[in-house]
């Protein structure tokens, strides 16, 4: 499978090891991905915020330069693949190239089948729950989700992986977002409760597809455990980084790039040196 | 003796020219308030979404612009997601805020507008955004606050981590970005 790769902003910068991780997953099992050639910020929260035309004009540069590329483009960032899919909504013209989000791609019949094959070093005892947040699948009329109010890709890939995906209530839950600079009040108190729900379903750690999700996370949780009475810490892992250590193809530099450092859990389940 | 009603001014086209900009009816809110209940920051909101909606249909403007609510907002999606009636109420908070810019109406948490302008004008400079600018330029236009330097040591973890970019990541052909986004920046 070839594919245009949409890496958006975060993916260059505060979500590198996410890009980094999709990167080798992809290759691993096959699915090319060309980088969309000049590609520009997807507009985000902000721009659909303040101007109506800003939120428009800027997923479809980026449409239009996946048009030229022709194949369909993958964004692994859940707020970047909302927007190009909102830009593909507003502008008829632009529904030529399939928009898809990376979870899209890995929970294929395709790829599982690739990935069954791959699994050199089994997730064995690790416990996870997956966490969607809001973009991935909503609003289900744009994304053509089907199981929006309890997803399960994810929780597949990690079964695949080895892992042990818990159930829990919190799938689709927000983290607080673009609010996190702004109002970090509001998005420590909702970090709070899914660390919290997190540790009551059992977990070692959290899975996102989202670098947004990621952010909150993984950097909020010691201020929300601290303004909240929390007692946590739970690494959060990108799907992609958990599947490319079960593949056999994760780089240590990845943890490096995590605040909640996921080594300790990493070695006490004997899935790092 | 009944308690002296407040003056309230509606303005009867409020409705109509938000529904115009949303391309969708929000007459047909019933207030069975799912939004409410669902919306993962109502808890610090001043209006709840519902009652935002019942504030348009009544064209209660000033009360609809000058509430926190529409910026709080989040656009996690979960409302018009279990609406009965497909009301997409994070388009509606959209539409209510861009009209708040237009029409220079005070924002409850000016923080907010603040930081969507300093993503913006990032975007504008580079065609992506680049964090580091990006958050010196959103403090310096919230100095006010007196929180400068909260989140600093937040920032010093995430640049010895090599989460903060010092150049930039660049589009090329950005001028028609950059044209826009200037004339927007300096509307906020």
């Amino acid at each position: 499978m070839e594919l245009s790769y949409f890496p958006g902003c975060s993916l260059h910068a505060t979500a590198r090891e996410y890009d980094a991780s999709t990167r080798a997953v992809c290759a691993e099992l096959g699915i090319g991905l060309t980088e969309l050639d000049d590609w520009n910020c997807c507009g985000s929260t902000s721009a659909h915020s303040v101007d109506a035309e800003a939120a428009r004009a800027l997923p479809l540069r980026n449409l239009r330069i996946a048009e030229e590329a022709g194949k369909a483009v993958m964004s692994p960032c859940a707020a970047c693949y909302g927007r190009l899919k909102a830009g593909q909504a507003e502008d008829a013209a632009s529904d030529s190239i399939d928009v898809c989000h990376i979870l899209d791609v890995l929970d294929t019949q395709e790829s599982t089948g690739l990935l069954r094959g791959k699994v050199t070093n089994p997730l064995t005892d690790l416990k996870a729950v997956s966490y969607y947040g809001c973009l991935t699948t909503r609003p289900p009329d744009r994304t053509g989700a089907t199981d929006y109010e309890n997803p399960e890709s994810m929780d597949r890939l990690l079964g695949l992986a080895g892992a042990t995906a818990l159930p829990w209530s919190f799938k689709t839950d927000c983290c607080g977002a673009g609010l996190t600079l702004t109002r970090s009040d509001i998005v420590t108190r909702l970090v709070d409760r899914l660390m919290r729900m997190a540790c009551e379903a059992g977990a070692d750690c959290i899975v996102v597809a989202c670098s947004m999700c990621h952010a909150n996370l993984d950097m909020r949780q010691a201020e929300a455990a601290r303004d909240h009475g929390g007692e946590y810490s739970l690494p959060i892992f990108y799907i992609s980084e958990l599947l490319g250590l079960a593949m056999g193809c994760a780089d240590a530099r990845w943890w490096r790039r995590h605040l909640t450092d996921p080594t300790q859990l990493l070695r006490a389940k004997g899935l790092a040196a | 003796m009944a308690p002296a009603l407040g003056a309230i001014s509606p303005d009867p086209a409020l409705l109509r020219g938000v529904e115009e900009e949303l391309g969708q009816k929000i007459a047909s809110c019933f207030h069975c308030s799912k939004c409410a209940s669902g919306c993962p920051v109502a808890f610090a909101m001043d209006v709840q979404p519902n009652k935002v909606v019942r504030l348009v249909q009544m064209g209660l403007k000033d009360e609809v612009l000058r509430s926190a609510s529409i910026w709080l907002c989040a656009s996690c999606e979960t409302c018009v997601t279990r609406c009965p009636n497909q009301v997409d109420i994070p388009a509606m908070m959209d539409v209510l805020r861009q009209m708040a810019i237009r029409e220079k109406a005070p924002a409850a948490d000016p923080a907010i507008p603040a930081f969507h302008a300093a993503f913006l004008s990032s975007v504008g400079k580079h065609g992506r955004v680049h964090d580091l600018g990006m958050l010196t330029t959103y403090k310096v236009k919230t100095r006010k606050r007196g929180d400068a330097l909260k989140d600093a040591g937040l920032g010093w973890e995430m640049f010895k981590r090599g989460k903060l970019r010092i150049l930039p990541s660049k589009a090329r052909e950005t001028k028609q970005i950059r044209k826009m986004l200037r004339e927007i920046v300096d509307r906020i």
